[in-house]
């Protein structure tokens, strides 16, 4: 603060709180629909504030049939489904980027840029510009409906593998040599040196990566048929045309609060790592 | 690049690479240069025969009307995005900076939205503006206007833009207020001295030496609003009424898996790739560039 304005002071948290409640309305109003019962909630206009159906919508939701009439898989199937992709996807990017950037930045060997660049073009290729190639893809392969067709085609990533060949190159030479000269071999080194030292940055790729899988819709919407691999994510949509029919918005806005409490969880409860994770990516 | 020390040459580097190399062979090239060979290529309606046409898949794209207007469409959706969540997030953090006690706490309820899948944010915002039951049509009735995305193409693409930037403040408000923070405080305490009163330290001082951040959020806001909105528009208005929120990505969808235009759809890959090539290399060869104090 430069200089002391009281005014401009109480301004500024007028603007934050007005801020606030506009970031923080749609959420509140799906909370609170989420805790009326389907009769409420198909009055106009709807409640603003909270009723006393909760834990009934959220038994209903996560253990009944979740909205009558569907012949979807009940909800904690589908929040398993999802909590399996985020993780493969999580876990898998975090390893094959480790390991591709150990290649690139401590071994000298034929096609080592080749390789790079190869690595750099998954960048440039989000999956919806090329859905219906890969998906043929994954139906030759006879990964549909699986969670491997769920996770492996969005596992390669050039941002992990190059946030990782930056962490890489920022460890001193020193370190490899006086581990060559006590005897450790590439795997020794990896293991017991550069994951150790990268360990904040795994952790702080995990966040991102752990939303970034969660909220998959497109990929999963196509290569998943079978309503027992469906994603909590991808069965908002089904409800949404269901309810054209018969409106439960308070079993709906109760899964959607299911859907987004994990991810939202993760980055308010790590939010110094989701923060470093999020600038060290995407610059 | 290379480490100056490193390990000698074997076959453990082909190893170690080897798992991303070959996803990255199975599921982006392959499929990528398959998209590029099927644009060139036209199916006859009952798959039996194909016929190589070079480039008349993208001539009839770029002579259709419904193209046209959707990449027409995608732009001014994009930009409305980029300008309003960019507007909000820049206004608040410019606020969240100048407060000394709970930056962090705002900071905190700001970011979650982040967290949030589109196809999410489009579902409560298709609940809040739902025509009959909906919070803001009930109050949107009072000034006379009868809102229904359903039916109106102007409410139906103000309502995917509004979810699609509310979404993406979160993103915007983190990176320029690190950004805002990082400004050397004497710069700042200088310019006061010289007589300069908030408003103007903000557009002389402050908005000038964040422009490299503005230009950052610029192109990944416009990658975002390209394609990782499909949801909001899927769970929203199904591009529709009519076709009005129609934008590229999920024309693309909607030719090859609904419409089922092979040819046509690839061709559509292949405008969208080269579109997001040019993003890239835009935001790797202006970014990179960092203002001096």
């Amino acid at each position: 603060m430069v200089e002391n304005r009281r005014i401009l002071g109480i301004i500024s948290h007028i603007v934050l709180i007005l801020g606030v409640i506009m970031v923080a309305l749609p959420i509140w109003i799906t909370f609170v629909a989420s805790t009326h019962d389907a009769v409420r909630m198909t009055q106009a206009p709807i409640p603003m504030l909270p009723g006393t159906h909760f834990i009934e919508n959220f038994k209903q939701t996560l253990f009944g049939a979740g909205l009558s009439g569907s012949e979807g898989a009940p909800v904690w199937r589908m929040l398993l489904n999802s909590l399996a992709m985020a993780l493969m996807i999580a876990f898998g990017k975090i390893a094959i980027s480790l390991l591709s950037a150990f290649a690139i930045v401590y071994f000298k060997f034929p096609f080592r840029m080749g390789f790079f660049w190869m690595i750099f073009i998954t960048l440039m290729l989000p999956v919806e510009v090329r859905i219906l190639p890969t998906f043929e893809v994954v139906a030759n392969l006879g990964m549909l409906n699986s969670y491997w067709g769920l996770s492996i085609p969005l596992i390669a990533s050039a941002t992990a593998t190059f946030m990782f060949r930056q962490v890489f190159l920022t460890i001193p030479d020193e370190m490899l040599e006086s581990a060559r000269i006590d005897g450790a071999g590439p795997l020794r080194f990896f293991w017991d040196i550069l994951i150790p030292l990268s360990r904040t940055n795994i952790a702080a790729l995990f966040v991102i990566l752990f939303i970034y899988g969660w909220n998959q819709y497109l990929w999963p919407l196509l290569i998943t048929t079978d309503t027992d691999m469906t994603t909590i994510v991808m069965s908002i949509k089904q409800m949404l045309e269901a309810a054209e029919q018969s409106p439960q918005w308070n079993i709906i806005m109760m899964t959607a609060l299911l859907a987004m409490i994990p991810p939202v969880f993760v980055v308010v409860g790590m939010q110094r790592l989701f923060v470093q994770g999020l600038t060290e990516t995407d610059k | 690049m290379l480490k100056r020390v490193h390990f000698p040459t074997s076959v453990l580097p082909y190893l170690l690479v080897a798992p991303q190399i070959i996803i990255t062979l199975i599921f982006f090239i392959w499929p990528a240069s398959q998209a590029v060979y099927q644009s060139f290529l036209i199916e006859d309606a009952f798959g039996l025969s194909t016929e190589f046409v070079w480039f008349e898949n993208f001539q009839i794209l770029f002579e259709d009307e419904l193209y046209l207007e959707s990449f027409w469409r995608t732009i001014v959706f994009s930009a409305a995005v980029a300008v309003l969540s960019m507007g909000s997030a820049l206004i608040l953090a410019a606020f969240a900076d100048r407060v000394v006690r709970g930056a962090t706490t705002y900071r905190t309820l700001m970011i979650w939205p982040y967290a949030v899948a589109p196809v999410l944010a489009g579902a409560l915002w298709v609940f809040m503006f739902n025509p009959t039951l909906g919070i803001f049509p009930y109050i949107l009735e009072f000034i006379g206007i009868d809102w229904n995305h359903y039916l109106n193409g102007t409410h139906a693409m103000l309502l995917v833009i509004f979810a699609a930037a509310w979404k993406q403040i979160a993103y915007n408000f983190l990176f320029y207020l690190a950004a805002m923070q990082s400004i050397p405080r004497s710069l700042i305490e200088a310019a006061a001295i010289d007589g300069a009163g908030p408003v103007r330290r903000f557009w002389d001082h402050i908005f000038p030496l964040i422009s490299p951040t503005t230009f950052f959020l610029l192109v990944i806001n416009a990658v975002y609003a390209f394609f990782d909105t499909f949801g909001i528009i899927h769970a929203v208005t199904q591009g529709g009424p009519a076709n009005s929120t129609t934008i590229l990505v999920y024309k693309v969808f909607n030719d090859g898996f609904v419409g089922l235009d092979l040819g046509g759809s690839a061709a559509q890959s292949v405008i969208l790739m080269i579109l997001v090539i040019a993003m890239t290399v835009v935001q790797f060869r202006y970014v990179e560039r960092k203002v001096e104090y």
